[in-house]
Order: C-alpha cells, then structure tokens, then sequence
C-alpha cells in the first residue's frame, strides 16, 4: 500500500494511527487466557496486519513507539526489552510478509500460509530469543524466569496472530476485492 | 494571461478503477475574486472536480483526464501536489480526519511548519489568521474539547495562514449542524470579502449555503454540468427537482400557495424576497384552506424515565431529574447541544450505565436490574457511524449475527433476516458483501440488524447526518413505515426541519436539564428553546412572520401537512 | 479515566519550565545510566536526585496514584517471580553464599539473593520517578518538535505526534463499538467460554480497524494537502529555544550519569558488592 518507498506519508500515518490502536488495544483488548499470567493480546493481531498492510518500516516503528506509548502511559515507564522486540516482530512480519499484495484483495490459502510461516518466526526471534537476551544484558534478569515468560509469551502470541490476525486480514483483503458484476437480486 | 483564475474545457476525467468517466466535458471559467457554489447530489462529480483542482486528481487518486484544465494558468498535472497546495487552500468535510495538530494553534501552523516558516513569523501569522475566524481563545484547546464547528473554523484558519489565493471548501457543512453551519458560512463570506480571495464552495446544502450570498451557482449531475446560473436564476427555474436537490423551505411553500418563483422576486435569501401582494394573499388563503386541524393521537407509554440523575466520577451530574415518556409508535426526537447529555441518556437507556437515581420503566416494568443484553431484546440502538457496527462481509450474516448469538435456529435466522430485509428495502442487494454498499445502504444495513431482533423501540443518533437529500428523504421515510409498524422510534438530532417534518414530539435538553417537551412546532417556535439547543430555526418561521402570520407554528403545520400529500 | 493514565498537568514549576528536548535526554540518558549500573552507591544516590527532582515539581500524587499502585503490583510479582525462578541468583553473581533461612528444596533465602533483588528494586525505583516526572511535565506538542530536535526524522517525530492526536479519538471508538456490539448480544466477557470471547473480540475489532484503514487515508491526503513532507526539515509552532536552565540541567545530568559509569566499572565489575 506504501505508494513510494522509503517514508511515504501514508506510511507516516499509518505509524501514527497503528501506535495509537497498540496502546489502546494493548490496554483495553486483551482478553486472560485462563492461563495465569497469560493472555491474548490482541495487539499483537493488529501490529500483524498493519506490518502486512503497511510495510516493514511501519511494523518496526509501530512496534517500538506503540509499545513504548503503552507502557509509558499506563505503567510509567517503558520496559525496553519488550519494546524492541515489539518492533522486532513487525520489521520480520513486514519483510517476509512483502510479497504478499493483500491490498489488492489477494488473500488466499498461498497468502495465509505465508503470512503464518512469517509470523511465527517473527515471534519466535523476537520472544523466544531477543526478549529474553536483552532482558539479561539490561536488566540482569535470572535467565530461567526470563526465558520462561518469552516462552509464554511468544506462544500466546503466535496463536493470537495466527487466528485473529489471520482473521483481520481475510476480512480486509474482502473488502478490496473486485466487486466485479454484482446484480439486484429479485 | 486570461482574467480567469479556473478553466476547464472540454475536461473528462475516469478513476483508474473504473470503467466509465466521473466528470465529463466539463467547460467552466471561474474568474479571481469570484464565490462560486458548486452544487450537485451524492455520486454527480462535484467532489472529483474538486480533487481535481487541489491536487489530489491525480496525486494522489489516479486516473486519466481528457481536455485541459489550468489554475492560475497552469496545469496542475505539471506541478506537484505541494505546488498546487500552494495556490489553492482545502478544507474537507472531515474535520477530525484533517485536524492533525494536538492543538488549535498547532493545526492552524501544520502548513506553515510544512513550509518551514520560522518561529516568530509563524506565531504572527497563526494568532492573526485564528483571530479572522474568531477562536483566538481556543489556540491552546485539544480537538478533543472543540465542537465540529469550531473543528471547521480551526480548518478555515489553517489555510487563511497559508494565504492561498482560491479558498476550496469541499462539503464543509456535510458533519455540522445547521447552527453550526449557518456560522462557518458567515466566516467563510466574511472571509471572501475581507480578502477578496477566490472562493469555492462544494455543497449539496444549498440552502444553508445561500445564507450567505454567492455569486454563481453550478449544478452537476452524471458528471456533467447541467447549470451555470445566478442563485436568482437558479432557484426560478425547474432545474433543482431535476438534480436532486432540496430547494429552499421557503420556496417550497410558496410554490405549494400557488406562487410562481421568478428572478425578480430575489429568491436567493429568505430576507431579501420581494413578496407582492399577489404572493402574500397566495400564502394567507393557502394558509386559511388547511381542512382543520391534524389530530394528535395518543399513544400509550410504552418507555418511561423518573427523574434520572447521573453523572461520570466526581465531575458532577451530567443529567439532572430528567423525565419523559415515549408512548408505543410514536416519532420522538431529542435535541439539544453538543455535551447536552443526549448520548449519555441513550447510553442509560440501554444500560450501559446505571443511573445515580431515578428509574427508568418499560412496559411499567422497572428494567434497572436488567443487562445491555437484556434490554437489547427490547431497545435497539444505532450509532451513527455505520462503519463502526458492520463486522461481517455478507449482509445476511451481518443481519444473522445478533440472532445467531443468541442461539437461534438456522431455519428461523433465514426466514426472520429475509422478512427484516424486505421491510429495509434490502432484499435485491442480499447477496452483496457489505462493502460495496453506498453509505446511506450501508446505514440501512445496521438499522436492519438491529431490527431483526424484534425491538420494540429503536434509538438513531443523526440517522441523517452527512447524507444528500435523496438519501434523507429515504431513510425519513422508512423510519416512518417503521413507526407505522408500532415500533417507537427515538432520534437524537439537530435538524429542526426533520423534527417538525417527521416527529410527533420533542424533547429538549440542555445543560444535563429537560427544558422543553411538546410537538415539535410548539417548542421550536420559541427562538430561546431552539437557541439553548443550538437548533437553527428553518426559514418557513422567517417567511411566516414575513407574510405576517402571528401564529408562525400554524403555518409550519399547514406546510409539513400539504408536503406530505404531495410527496409520491 | 483520566487518572488511570499519565497525561500531561498543565502547572508552572522549575520542571514543567525546562524544555522538553532537554527533558527527553535527560530521561534517555538517566534510564540507560540506571540500566547499566548495579552499583548500590550509585543508584541510591540516584534515587535520592530523582526524589528530589520529583518534590520539585509539584505534581500532584492524584496524577499519578493509579499508576504508581500499577508499578508497585508489577514489582513485587517481578521480585516473587525473580525467586522462583532463580532463588539463587545472588550467589551465582557475587560468589558467596551466607544462608539465612532454608524454605524447602532448592529454595533457600540469602543475604547475596536479598542484596540482588534489593538492587534490581532500585534500578526500578530510580527510573520510575522521572518517567512519571517526564510524562506528567512535558506538553504532548513540544514533544515531536524535541524528538526531532534530537535527530529523530521529522516525519517519525510527526508519527509520535499523530499517535497521541489519535489515541483519545481511537478510544472513543473503542468504546462506541464495544457497546453498540453488546447491546446487539456480543459480549467479551468472563461470562463467555474463550473461544467464543476471541470470536466475539474480533465482531469488535474488524470494525475499529477497518474504519481506522480509512481513517489512514483520509488522513493522509489532508496532510498531502497541507504539504506535508516535501521540505528536508520543518519547522515547529511548539519548539522552545534551549535556556541557560536547560543547559545546567543536561551538563549536569551528564556528569552523574559519568560518575556513576566510572563508579560502577571502576573495579571491572556491573556488580558492587558487600560480599
């Protein structure tokens, strides 16, 4: 959808407005799991579609300033390894996700798939690994606790993106579909 | 150089994803200095050639264009978006969507940073073009804080820095309220005669346009224009019944008292018509040949509010003691100001919120226990974004969803989503996904999915706002036949005519108080009441009071009563 | 709502005065220096600058309650949650082991493990006062012109500002939604099995992101209009020319933030101990 590469100003927007839904949808969209500690955040979801929509520069920057926006306003401050990974998570999705052309309306079983496979491994990296990483080397953290709650959290995220995002998606890429020749019905 | 700021000739233009043209031969010289209106229904191109002349055809929507079009003596398909912005100055019909600043002043300077204007410069050129649109109080305020006119003035004020030399208002009035409206187009006058700037005006309000006076109006229809008359001209002649159009109310009446409308007369503005004696005993013997007086009908209460108070937090009660009945089959509207309280009393209604005190009774039922979800079954509400309610991709599963989630049969969901489609008018279109429905469907389609639940009342925030006159004209209409099938209809609205065109009764809040409840043409004749609820009084009053009727209300009756025996 | 968020307080105070380019560094730098050290000297020092920053500014404690129990709930599942998982982390950090009360199994408590978790507490408690402090007392608007100020791209700056145009707009929405969808039967809540809450979330977010889609567009050919992102840089109605103030408050921060690194690695170790 970015019409010129590099910082388009719809791109600029879309940054703007996908920050401003992460914050709200990472405060008022998650819904507990039944797990303990655990829920599906539906964020997640929405920070897929828009690395799918808009590009691996706006998942990148949706994830880190969203993230950031989040926790600033609602926990004071920033929890810096989880943002990076954030950011992490759309750059993956938007680049493995590039061929994809769901603004045309190109959604099916090929596109699903593809968009799985990248998000999976955009979670992994980012939960399984990163995370984890950067909150023993800032923070000091045990690495049994942190790789515990990557582990979580990246599993609980791999399913919220792969159902709901998937979801998201297919219902957009309808929309754009050619009407082609729809008659009035008697 | 040629005198005219703006020439089409001969232009056609087609969207890159459609088969036939938007506008076609479109000749049209437009000289400096001029206010010109162009006016057309919904899907005429009157929003194309605007998109053509700021940039945005083809910037940012591609197409092809045949014929030549230059403003200012160039061509903008040469230039850029940006170079073209600098000649001609927009403001849109959306203004939470181009109101980017956090504040005020900070939208007013968007341009001027753009332009890398330094900082004094700009602080001198935001304060004075804030100033010539009266909000100089608010530089500081929030959008969130501002009403959508003060959005609009906010919008006018941006583009007034920028000092552009053509001013294009593309659908300003389309999410203001009269009121609200009737003001931004005494700025935007004020504007063109301060600075004698070229002024455009994309509207399909032509009367509240003609509040103030234009000097040229261009009708479109089918992508083409189909006049370029004087307002004078325009009004006298047959050329709006054929466009889609409303003609002025005041008009109107005078054609229904037999009068024939001609230049001479000055049609354009309420105040400046010439009535002759001819005219004025045309109105007085209409007016006297009303067949008694319509009968008001009771109907039995069917939804009762006892002193409701309420109020968020500790910010002090937003209602205060309000108390009315809606009887079973009746039309009521409530009106009022921005911040009035009438969306949070919908909002207790439904029972999103529990009143503080007082009870609210269905039936004679006190249903304050009950959830949002039980009081669904009997009280339906529809936002009035439909975008905001629509989640599934066919009509038919977007009408099943609220039967499907509650656990109805298939069998039944089919049989009761085809009836409630045939009663919206929607059968034809049943195999459609959503999307490609046109707004005011679309609006249709929510209306539908609330009403297949079987409600016995249903709740429409400005059920009109945004949309031409056509698809007004339908909605009030089915809202009607809805009513006639003894569901209660509540609607919160501005529009003083839908009131007094539709609604056995109204009811007024302000400042979280009930300050007036009566049939329509009683409590708006009162200029304080309508004033307090920011209603813009309809100009058959100004034309009643003209002819010297000292019962104005009576005559509005006498009008809305022969409209609806002549209306198909 | 209002006080279950950080916004901004419209007060005068010598914080509310500094500008907020100078803010923003001061936080970075304050944050990373507090990230790096594990020296107790250092941060408590810190602790007690930041404290007396915070006096200093006159915020009210309603402004930020809400948040401060947040953060307090947070830390304490954080340190419960580090000795779990880890009861013996002190130790492996600092070498020795001095028991003091053996719970059962593997966990046993050590004055190493309670020196840790003491100072992972405080590199919390030290960031925390100045991320309330910054939030509380920088202007939304000034914040993309310092953002910019301090090399971000103008246009990332400009997305900054636009999220926090947008988010009050957006969470309008949300709730508008939220209750137009459970008065027609959709509800999110425990009452629901999961399955059917995710399904009935997302009756809930096709609409909010699909109009938020359009909203993008809309958006961005009005900002096209305006001319938007065609110079190399632009100007800014918020920003503040930087003051003698604001240049003692950066020096000065500086200078704390290369004590505390000399400090802290002056013996080769992230880690002080008392050991």
């Amino acid at each position: 959808m970015a019409r010129r590469n590099g910082l388009s100003i719809i791109t600029i927007v879309a940054i703007g407005i996908g920050s401003a839904l992460f914050v709200i949808l990472g405060r008022f969209g998650s819904i507990p799991s039944g797990i303990p500690n655990t829920s599906i955040e539906t964020t997640y979801a929405l920070l897929a579609l828009f690395s799918l929509l808009y590009g691996p520069v706006a998942g990148l920057l949706i994830g880190l300033i969203g993230h950031t926006l989040k926790d600033a306003f609602f926990y004071g401050s920033p929890w810096f390894s989880w943002v990076i990974s954030s950011g992490l998570v759309g750059l993956i999705i938007g680049l493995a996700a590039s061929r994809i052309s769901i603004a045309d309306g190109n959604f099916g079983r090929k596109e699903i798939i593809t968009f799985n496979v990248a998000q999976v491994a955009a979670n992994a990296i980012a939960w399984f690994a990163v995370a984890p990483v950067l909150d023993i080397l800032i923070y000091a953290e045990p690495a049994d606790k942190v790789f515990t709650q990557g582990l979580v959290a990246g599993a609980a995220n791999m399913v919220t993106v792969g159902v709901i995002g998937t979801l998201l998606a297919a219902a957009f890429a309808k929309t754009r579909t050619k009407q082609g020749s729809l008659r009035k019905l008697n | 150089m040629s005198p005219n700021i703006i020439e089409f000739e001969h232009f056609s233009f087609t969207y890159r994803s459609q088969q036939e043209p938007t506008l076609r031969d479109i000749t049209l010289s437009i000289a400096a200095g001029e206010k010109v209106l162009i006016a057309g229904p919904s899907g005429s191109g009157k929003s194309t050639l605007a998109h053509c002349l700021n940039g945005l055809i083809p910037f940012v929507h591609e197409g092809a264009s045949d014929g030549r079009l230059t403003v200012k003596g160039r061509n903008p398909r040469e230039l850029s978006i940006a170079a073209v912005s600098e000649m001609v100055g927009t403001v849109l019909q959306d203004p939470d969507g181009q109101f980017v600043g956090l504040t005020v002043g900070e939208d007013i300077a968007f341009g001027l940073e753009n332009r890398e204007v330094p900082l004094a410069e700009m602080n001198r050129r935001v304060t004075a073009a804030a100033a010539a649109v009266g909000i100089e109080e608010l530089l500081g305020a929030s959008p969130q804080e501002l009403s959508g006119g003060q959005k609009q003035k906010t919008m006018l004020a941006g583009v007034l820095a920028l000092n552009t030399d053509i001013l294009l208002f593309d659908e300003p009035l389309a999410s203001l309220d009269p009121a609200s409206g009737a003001q931004v187009i005494e700025w935007i006058d004020r504007i063109a005669q301060e600075t004698g700037k070229t002024v455009i005006l994309v509207e399909h309000r032509l009367e509240e346009v003609l509040h103030r006076p234009v000097d040229r109006i261009i009708v479109m229809e089918d992508g083409r224009i189909v006049a370029d008359f004087s307002p004078a001209q325009l009004l006298a002649s047959e050329v709006l019944a054929g466009a889609g159009l409303r003609e002025p109310l005041y008009l109107s009446a005078l054609k229904y008292a037999g009068c024939t409308i001609t230049e001479e007369m000055q049609p354009q503005h309420p105040d400046k018509l010439q009535l002759g004696e001819k005219q004025l005993t045309g109105l007085r013997e209409w007016q006297a040949s009303r067949a008694g007086s319509r009968s008001c009908p009771a109907y039995p209460p069917l939804l009762e509010l006892q002193e409701i108070t309420f109020g968020y937090g500790k910010e002090g009660p937003v209602l205060q003691q309000v108390s009315f009945t809606a009887g079973r089959g009746e039309m009521l509207c409530i009106a009022g100001r921005n911040g009035a309280g009438k969306s949070t009393l919908s909002r207790l209604i439904c029972g999103l919120y529990k009143p503080d005190s007082g009870r609210i009774l269905l039936n004679g039922r006190d249903i304050g226990r009950d959830s949002i979800r039980e009081r669904a079954q009997h009280i339906g509400y529809v936002m009035q974004n439909p975008n905001h309610m629509l989640s599934k991709h066919l009509l038919h599963d977007e009408i099943a969803l609220g039967l499907r989630l509650r656990g109805f049969g298939e069998e039944e969901i089919r049989e009761r989503v085809r009836k409630t489609l045939q009663i919206c008018g929607l059968l034809p279109f049943r195999e459609w996904p959503v999307s490609a429905l046109s707004y005011g469907q679309k609006k249709r389609v929510t209306i539908a999915s609330i009403l297949v639940l079987e409600p016995e009342i249903l709740i429409l925030d400005e059920p009109t706002a945004g949309q031409d006159y056509g698809s007004y004209h339908e909605m009030m209409e089915f809202l009607l036949e809805l009513q006639q099938r003894r569901i209660t209809v509540i609607i919160i609205t501005h529009d003083m005519h839908l009131m007094l065109e539709y609604a056995q009764r109204t009811v007024v809040l302000s400042g979280g108080r009930k300050l007036a409840d009566g049939r329509p043409e009683h409590v708006l004749a009162d200029k304080q009441i309508a004033d307090s609820a920011n209603l813009r009084e309809t100009s058959l009053y100004s034309l009643a009071r003209r002819a010297g009727f000292t019962e104005p209300e009576e005559f509005v009756r006498r009008y809305i009563d022969d409209d609806r025996r002549r209306r198909p | 709502m209002r006080a279950r968020m950080l916004t901004f307080t419209r007060q005068d105070s010598p914080v509310h005065r500094l500008n907020g380019a100078a803010k923003l560094i001061i936080f970075i730098l304050w944050s990373v220096s507090a990230m790096i050290t594990y020296d107790t000297r250092c941060l408590l020092a810190m602790l007690l600058l930041s404290l007396a920053a915070f006096r200093m500014s006159r915020v009210k404690f309603g402004d930020y309650a809400v948040v401060l129990y947040v953060i307090l709930l947070f830390l304490v599942l954080n340190q419960m949650a580090i000795f779990v998982f880890s009861p013996l982390e002190g130790t492996r950090i600092y070498g020795t082991r001095h028991e003091l009360v053996h719970l059962a199994g593997r966990y046993t408590v050590t004055a190493e493990q309670l020196f840790y978790q003491l100072n992972v507490a405080l590199k919390y408690a030290v960031v925390i006062p100045l991320a309330i402090l910054f939030l509380l007392t920088t202007d939304p608007g000034e914040f993309a012109a310092s953002l910019n100020r301090i090399g971000v791209n103008y246009k990332i700056a400009y997305a900054v500002s636009l999220a926090l145009r947008y988010i009050p707009d957006i969470q309008r929405d949300y709730e508008q939604i939220s209750f137009s969808a459970q008065a027609r039967g959709i509800d999110i809540s425990r009452r629901e099995k999961l399955p059917k809450r995710i399904k009935n979330m997302i009756s809930i977010l096709t609409p909010l992101i699909l109009s938020s889609i359009e909203r993008i567009e809309r958006i961005s050919a009005a900002m096209e209009l305006r001319g938007f992102g065609t110079g190399r840089r632009r100007t800014w109605f918020r920003s503040k020319p930087f003051t003698f103030g604001d240049w003692v408050a950066v020096g000065s921060v500086c200078a704390i933030v290369a004590v505390s690194a000399v400090i802290t690695f002056y013996d080769g170790s992230r880690f002080y101990s008392i050991f």
